[in-house]
């Protein structure tokens, strides 16, 4: 107990079920003021769970959320100061947007509440602040995709969060929208320098916009970080499947040697014990070696072409199994070659921690 | 605002207890819940329990006795007739009318529609009227029955023509939206296997409608025997020749023979808890093949 | 393609090119059976009713027995359909958003008005609240009287409205998302306030159309109104039950003028619910 100095927000040892299905376990996470966190997972691994969980939409069933330091986890909705912008923004259609964006400021008690004319100056200066000046007087169904979210934010912020939270922010909108409106929520953040918290299961939008990445698969953490320590330092078979693109295959430990059938793998296994494990990989990690010998041989299944190069898939010997590389236009493959692959780079994990691999595989 | 909740207070440990905020209190919960309850069963249940009660004041032999009135008789044989003769005859007119809004385009469909709906929104009275001035013996057609000896107001045909009236939109208004909804891709499929057309009606279009259909069919029919104000006006009141069971009911009331009165309304009130049955469980079990809740009647 | 082209190859062509057959049987059993069922005896109430003239229907109206039958009937619909407005409102919140034993039972009941006969409603109403009634005689040891008094019309008039607001109402209350009020949370509003600004507005459209629906069903009841009403003359007289003593005296152009205004007042309700419709639609962009 006591205060927790520092943080902005802490998550500690969190759990909620739904009925048997447990949502949320023992999540604990602390984010830093003015931080930018994505929570990136599939769909049903608790993000948005956790999510609403932080703003008091939901009560965990064990543990704590504190704001500043401050225990939060009983705190009512209402008095949390949190800036919530929901999947579908749920504006109130029958209020305009200049009344939507006024709203948190409208309901205060009268003691706290600020003047006619003062919420009104506030709520024009919302507008110009999210681009939208001169539709005040619009209604939400009158307004596009890209509109209402930068409504919905703005009505967010009129109450000055000390923290905002969005829900899948982008998840509604088409493909250029959605960049444009990446870029300009980055501009947001920079600009209040709000601790701000964001759900998707975008990795490219995750890693592009974040200072950290929170990796959730059932309702677990499997690993917080920088996105270059998610791609350089994966924690999990999870993570590494899950953001980017990754191979697995299965080899055998035996005495700090990796094999791969009768083959041997060149991969430092970090003291890892003997028995059955995964080899996990990016496409970029593996090539056509170049003396002719490789770790693995493999025929050239099928070639497509790509912006840079080729991409040839390989079906590998001996093995129900087809992996992909890339290659430079020059020296691609033929279709039906047999080809020797050599591994550059490679993570091992031990099998029994990767059970939900199948599902990631080939990714 | 938020520092009065302070960290460290024991409560906090135990499983938080935060009322989701899409929840009314269990204050207001439960006072809504009542008032509801009160006021169905007052404006509600209460009448429906009344009729029940007030038939079997005078014990079953009382009750029973009231259904060997030749009259009584006599009027539950009309009100089977004008059911038998109304309802089919919308039922048609609602598949016709349903095919041809629902499976062509054509300019006017919404006025159609329109006016499909117009009886709903005519008094029963009104629509009794209507009839009187078109047949009656001072009407625009009087004239011309009465030389040829055809009577229409004060007999059956009048009634029959009343019932269709006031049950006319039944069938169609539950039929239109539903096959709108459907479309006719499964007809053009069934077209291009070399079906014809009326094979295609019966093995592909009759299928999907058939609970839309018969809850249309239902609805019809408690109204077309509960009738009561259209009724009223054209039939005469000839006891055993032109009451139906409504009509019935409304003159053994006013002679003050309650039992009897309440022993035919049992009829009518154990017709209506049939058709609420059927219909709540059609909506139960065949929500999807029912078109869009949310109706009038 | 739905809209036909007048300019071109389809200038004689009707409908749109289908190859479903039966269009012209169909369409044209529609409206034969359409004419003759319902358009024919409602021309035969216009063709009537012109015969009479504005000044006419003016004079019928003002009759005094009349006067007071239309403002009874109006009045007393008005105040019924308000009071369903009210409880409907809650019927509907209730049904939809709470579970509680014997919920399923209650929705199905909600019909009962559709599916009982007014003339059953009528006498069982009466007998209900009639001085030695189940209603009426508790009632009456306060003084209270409501069989036979404009208080009867009032209560059948209840009871037949109440469907039209809950039945109007409750599909547009399984809308309402929950995010909306968890928005209106996070921004500080009490439920009371998210109640009143966030859940009712969007139901107002609905809330009128129901007002609308029981109103005009109201207006021409008569089955359930009669036998509870005590029809006596310039007070508990409605005027559906004018137009039927209008005809037991031979007076068919009274009755005509009565159904006449009774008709403009329904059609007059049913335009202006269609107006919110469209209203609501185009601003809301929902209804």
């Amino acid at each position: 107990m006591g205060r927790q100095q520092g943080f902005a927000i802490r998550v500690e040892g969190v759990e909620q079920d739904f009925g048997a299905f447990p949502a949320l376990r023992d999540v604990t996470l602390d984010i830093q003021p003015g931080e930018l966190v994505a929570l990136l997972g599939p769909s049903g691994s608790g993000k948005t769970t956790l999510l609403r969980v932080i703003a008091g939409l939901n009560a965990p069933d064990r543990g704590h959320v504190y704001f500043d330091g401050e225990d939060a986890t009983n705190l009512p909705v209402q008095d949390r100061r949190v800036g919530f912008v929901f999947q579908n923004y749920a504006l109130f259609k029958h209020m305009t947007v200049a009344d939507n964006i006024a709203y948190g400021l409208k309901v205060r008690p009268r003691r706290s509440r600020p003047s006619r004319s003062a919420i009104a100056a506030r709520a024009n200066e919302l507008l110009r602040f999210v681009q939208l000046e001169g539709l005040g007087g619009r209604y939400p169904a009158q307004l596009s995709g890209g509109q209402r979210q930068r409504v919905a934010l703005a009505r967010a912020l009129a109450i000055e969060p000390r923290v905002l939270l969005l829900d899948e922010p982008f998840g509604a909108l088409d493909a250029r929208v959605r960049k444009d409106l990446r870029r300009w929520l980055r501009e947001v953040h920079k600009e209040t320098g709000l601790t701000t918290v964001f759900v998707t299961h975008d990795q490219d939008e995750a890693m592009e916009l974040a200072d950290r990445v929170v990796v959730l698969n059932e309702g677990r953490i499997e690993q917080i970080g920088t996105p270059a320590q998610l791609y350089d330092q994966p924690a999990s078979p999870f993570v590494i499947s899950f953001v980017g693109e990754a191979v697995a295959l299965p080899v055998t430990v035996a005495a700090g040697h990796v094999k791969f059938g009768d083959r041997e793998l060149h991969i430092d296994t970090h003291g890892l014990r003997s028995g059955p494990a995964r080899v996990f990989f990016r496409p970029a990690d593996i090539a056509v070696s170049a003396s002719g010998a490789g770790e693995i041989e493999g025929r050239v299944e099928s070639l497509r072409r790509t912006p840079a190069g080729v991409r040839a898939t390989i079906a590998i010997d001996g093995y129900d199994q087809t992996l992909e590389i890339d290659s430079p236009l020059e020296n691609a493959a033929a279709l039906g070659d047999r080809v020797p692959l050599s591994l550059a780079k490679a993570r091992i994990f031990p099998t029994e921690e990767s059970a939900y691999v199948d599902a990631g595989e080939g990714i | 605002m938020s520092e009065s909740i302070a960290a460290g207070v024991p409560a906090a440990r135990r499983r938080a207890r935060v009322r989701p905020v899409t929840q009314d209190s269990p204050f207001a919960r439960y006072a809504l819940i009542a008032t509801a309850i009160a006021f169905l069963s007052l404006f509600l249940l209460a009448p429906l329990a009344v009729v029940f009660y007030e038939a079997g004041t005078k014990g079953a032999a009382a009750f029973f006795e009231a259904f060997q009135d030749p009259d009584a008789r006599a009027a539950i044989r009309l009100t089977l007739l004008i059911a038998a003769i109304a309802v089919p005859a919308n039922l048609a007119f609602g598949l016709a009318a349903a095919w041809s809004i629902a499976k062509f385009s054509f300019p006017g469909k919404s006025l159609l529609i329109t006016l499909i709906d117009l009886p709903f929104s005519v008094s029963p009275v009104v629509a009794g009227l209507v009839y009187v001035l078109l047949f009656g013996s001072q009407g625009l057609l009087g004239g011309w029955l009465t030389a040829h000896g055809v009577q229409i107001i004060f007999a059956v045909p009048g009634i029959v023509l009343a019932t269709i009236f006031v049950t006319f939109p039944f069938v169609a208004r539950e039929l239109i939206p539903l096959m709108q909804e459907q479309g006719s891709v499964e007809e053009e499929a069934a077209l291009t296997l070399g079906a014809s057309g009326f094979k295609t009606f019966l093995t592909v279009t009759l299928p999907n409608i058939k609970w839309g259909l018969l809850y249309g069919v239902l609805l019809c029919n408690a109204r077309a025997m509960g009738e009561f104000g259209a009724v009223s006006v054209v039939s005469g009141h000839i006891r055993g020749l032109t009451n139906t069971i409504p009509l019935q009911v409304e003159i053994l009331y006013n002679e003050y023979n309650n039992v009897a009165a309440f022993a035919l309304s049992v009829l009518l009130a154990s017709l209506a808890l049939v058709t609420l049955g059927i219909k709540t469980f059609l909506e139960w079990r065949h929500a999807d093949a029912l078109a869009a809740r949310g109706r009038r009647h | 393609m739905t809209s036909p082209n007048f300019a071109g190859r389809n200038a004689r062509r009707f409908k749109a090119p289908s190859v479903i057959p039966g269009f012209g049987l169909t369409f044209g059993y529609t409206l034969l059976y359409l004419g003759l069922v319902v358009l024919l005896p409602l021309a035969a109430l216009i063709w009537r009713s012109s015969g009479l003239g504005l000044s006419g229907l003016y004079d019928i109206a003002t009759e005094p027995r009349v006067a007071a039958g239309l403002r009874t009937t109006f009045f007393i619909s008005f105040c019924a359909a308000l009071v369903d407005l009210f409880f409907g409102l809650i019927v509907a919140w209730v049904l939809t958003r709470y579970d509680f034993f014997g919920r399923r039972l209650l929705d199905a009941f909600v019909d009962l008005p559709f599916a009982l006969p007014t003339a059953v409603a009528g006498i069982s109403l009466a007998a209900l609240y009639a001085p030695n009634g189940w209603f009426g005689e508790p009632l009456a040891a306060y003084g209270i009287k409501i069989a036979y008094t404009r208080w009867g019309i009032l209560v059948a008039l209840i009871f037949i409205g109440l469907p039209f607001v809950v039945r109007t109402v409750q599909p547009i209350v399984a809308e309402l998302e929950t995010e909306l009020e968890e928005a209106s949370a996070t921004l500080g509003a009490s439920r009371v306030q998210t109640v009143l600004r966030v859940l009712l507005p969007p139901l107002a459209p609905a809330l009128l159309t129901g007002f609308a629906l029981a109103f005009a069903r109201s207006i021409g009841e008569y089955g359930s109104v009669i036998f509870i009403a005590g029809n006596i003359a310039y007070v508990s007289e409605i005027a559906p039950l004018l137009i039927v003593v209008k005809l037991e005296q031979y007076d068919i152009p009274g009755a005509t003028g009565i159904a006449t205004i009774m008709l403009a007042i329904s059609f007059a309700a049913l335009l202006a619910i269609n107006l919110v419709q469209a209203f609501a639609r185009k601003r809301f962009g929902h209804v």
